[in-house]
Parts: structure tokens; sequence; C-alpha cells
């Protein structure tokens, strides 16, 4: 099994759009989201949501060029994209007209466009910092104190991605065991020891973090 | 650092989080488990069955965290593997990243797993607790939170993210995906138990011996 590479989608930058804090790009995005789906689900086909999902693609797009996108990154994210908008347009087409196909890949496009600038805008661990505070107010509610800690928060998002190499060698082993016993197409050889190593690693690493006071 | 309240005994692991040891533990499960549907979600799909119809192991994962740790661990390590994968780490099925995934036409269903977590922890908290009939109490666990919950959030993706009326989402975004996750229901509730044969403590507290336990 080919080892996975966790480079980030992140892409360095100088511009205004890089140096955006990683909170307000997130809330322009979410401001988009509700713009275009509710414009949209508010009525009929029209030209208002094909002028908001036209103005989406349009400013995503400026967006891209503007922070100098690799063009392979953004063409990767239409490709990803392609075979399920032409499906649903195509049917949209055939059932509610051409004004509705046109505002559902307007919108799509336009949407995953948006949020594909944000990430390549914005460096992963900004994101990541991001949400670990945002979810910290959560610790207010009974039951949850302490558990939510902006840095036990970041504690376990980073064990959690230096965890992944360990639990693919985990399951590569697991995947060459049940191949010699010859049941390479079995999932259940292949998922059950990783997921029962992948607890007694969990063990022994929980205990090695209270061990160093870094969890309390 | 205050004194914790609660006598943190090691081996305490009840889905309560706990604090000290258990605390750790806890820490360090969320992240494995989010680590372990990382490599499921990236490893070659299995071909299953006669027919060898390859079914990714991303949902299954999922499924698995919930139904092993429970819901309030299984719905933390779920939200860490998304949150890597919406930062712009390539963690979600086919190496796709970033916050684009959680804008396309299929987004319903990521978060759609949240609560399915939760929904799927609480039915396995109840499986684990009996001795008898455990395994068809996990398959309803996997059943409920991994496919009826977690459904219901991809197919209100699709009525408002793609603009399909309700039964449209119906024959478009549940009918063609529930035999193969029928399987995986089954696949998850036979790794989950096994797991819990292993590690019968670490889902509910086992009640506590007067004295020292002497090795059986």
């Amino acid at each position: 099994m080919r080892r996975p590479s966790l480079v980030p989608a992140h892409r360095p930058g100088r511009t205004l759009l890089h140096r955006l804090p990683a909170g307000w790009a997130l809330l322009v995005l979410a401001v988009a989201a509700v713009l275009v789906v509710g414009v949209r689900s508010s009525g009929p086909p029209g030209a208002l949501a094909l002028l908001v999902g036209g103005a989406c693609l349009v400013a995503a797009l400026a967006g891209h060029a503007w922070a100098r996108t690799p063009p392979g990154v953004v063409v990767g994210t239409v490709r990803r994209l392609a075979l399920p908008l032409v499906v649903l347009a195509g049917y949209q087409l055939l059932t509610s007209g051409p004004v509705r196909g046109a505002e559902v890949v307007l919108d799509l496009g336009g949407l995953v466009l948006l949020a594909g600038l944000v990430t390549v805008t914005t460096p992963t661990d900004r994101l990541l910092d991001t949400v670990a505070r945002a979810v910290a107010p959560l610790r207010l509610v009974p039951g949850l104190r302490g558990h939510l800690h902006p840095d036990r928060v970041a504690l376990t998002l980073t064990l959690a991605l230096r965890s992944v190499d360990v639990l693919w060698d985990v399951a590569a082993q697991a995947r060459d065991a049940a191949r010699a016993r010859g049941r390479g197409r079995d999932v259940r050889a292949l998922v059950t020891p990783t997921v029962v190593r992948a607890v007694a690693h969990a063990r022994a690493t929980g205990d090695a973090l209270a061990a160093r006071g870094l969890v309390d | 650092m205050t004194p914790s309240p609660a006598p943190a005994s090691h081996d305490d692991a009840s889905d309560g989080l706990g604090t000290g040891a258990g605390a750790g533990r806890d820490v360090a499960l969320v992240a494995v488990f989010a680590a372990l549907v990382v490599v499921l979600a990236l490893v070659p799909a299995v071909p299953v069955g006669a027919a060898g119809v390859p079914i990714s192991l991303q949902t299954l994962g999922v499924m698995l965290a919930a139904l092993v740790l429970g819901p309030w661990r299984g719905l933390a390590a779920v939200a860490v593997y998304v949150a890597l994968g919406a930062a712009g780490l390539p963690v979600f099925a086919q190496g796709a990243a970033g916050l684009g995934v959680l804008a396309g036409p299929t987004a319903g269903y990521i978060f759609g797993w949240l609560p399915g977590s939760v929904v799927t922890g609480v039915v396995a908290l109840l499986a684990v607790r009996r001795t008898r009939g455990r395994l068809p109490l996990l398959i309803l666990a996997g059943a409920l939170g991994g496919v009826v919950v977690t459904y219901l959030g991809g197919w209100l993706g699709l009525v408002l993210l793609a603009g399909l009326s309700p039964v449209e989402a119906v024959v478009a975004g549940v009918l063609p995906y529930l035999p193969g996750d029928g399987v995986k229901v089954v696949l998850a509730a036979f790794v989950a138990a096994s797991v819990h044969r292993a590690f019968p403590d670490i889902l509910v507290r086992r009640a506590a011996p007067a004295e020292p336990a002497t090795a059986r």
C-alpha cells in the first residue's frame, strides 16, 4: 500500500487573502454559503439566484487568480466536481428547465471553489488553531468541563496526525497477515487486528501522556 | 492545576470522560480513532464478495469509532477527522481535502456523521452492557446512526445544495448506497464485538471489585 503523504492543501503566499485571519475567511465563506443556498431555496428559478451564484463563482475565480493559486489545484477541484455537476445539471435541465440547471452549476461550483480558496490561502495549522479556539466555549457546558480546553483540543489534533503513520503500518501488516492466510479479500481479517492494535497503541500513548502530565 | 475531585483509577475508561490516566487515555483513544478513520479512508478499496465490488472503508471507520468508543469519544474522534480534512489535509476518501468537500453536493453525509456517531454510540453503550444479544444490538447501532441519521444528513444536503426534490434525493442519494452500507454495518458490528471482547473495559466501567482482582 502506498503510504499517504499528508501534504496540506495550503499554498503559501503574501497577498491580502493569505493574510486574512482564518476566522474572517471562514465567516465570509459561511455567509456566502447561506446566501447562495438561501436565495435559491427561497423561490422558483430566477435571475436573482443566477446573479448570486454567478457572483460567488466569479469572486472565487478572481480570488484564486489574485492568490496565484497554481492552475493545477483549480483544475483538480473542477475535475473532481465535473462529473456530479454534469449529471446534476443535465437532470435539472430536463426536469426543471435550463435556469435551474444553470443555478445549480453556478452555486455548487462557486461555493466549492470559494471554499477551496480559503483552504489554499490559510495555513492548515492556523485553521486547526481556529477550530481549537472555536470549540472552547463549549467547555462551559456542564459535563464537558476541562475537556474542550484549546490546549487539549490542539493536543488531540496533533496526536491524531502523528498516529496516522503508526496505524498505516499496523493496517499494512494486518493486510499482509490476512493475505498470507489466504484471506486477502476478507475485510474482517484486515480491520479487526488493525482496530485491536490501535486500541492497545492508544492505551499506551494515553498512559504516557498522563505520566508526563500532558493531560490533566 | 487543581486536584481532581474524583480519584481517577488507572482502569477508568468509562464513556464518562475521565481525569488523570483516564483523561490521557481518552485523548489518545479519540486521536488514534480519528487516525484510524484516516487510514481506512485512504487504504485502497477492498473488493468484497464473489462479485468483488470494491467498497470504501471510510464509513466503516466512522461507525467503528462510535461502536468502540461510545457516543462522546466517538463523536470527538469523527469531529477531529472532519476538522483535519476541512483544514486542508488530504484525509477524505481518495485523498480529497479542504473546505470544498464540506461545500460539495455530498457534504450532507459528512455533517450527518456527527449526530450519527452519537446515536450509534448510545445504542452501542446499551449493547455492550449486555452479555447476550450484543451483536444484533451493535448492528442496530450502526444501522440507526451510520445509515438512518447519516443518510438524513446526506439527503438534506442533496435537497439544499444540489437542488433536488425530496423524492429525487432519495432515489439519487439513499437507495444506491443502501446495499453497500448494509454490508458495512454488519461488518462494523462484528469487528466492534471482537474489540469489546479484547478490551471489556473500553466502553463500560466494570464494577470495581472490593478486593484487588485476582488473576483468573
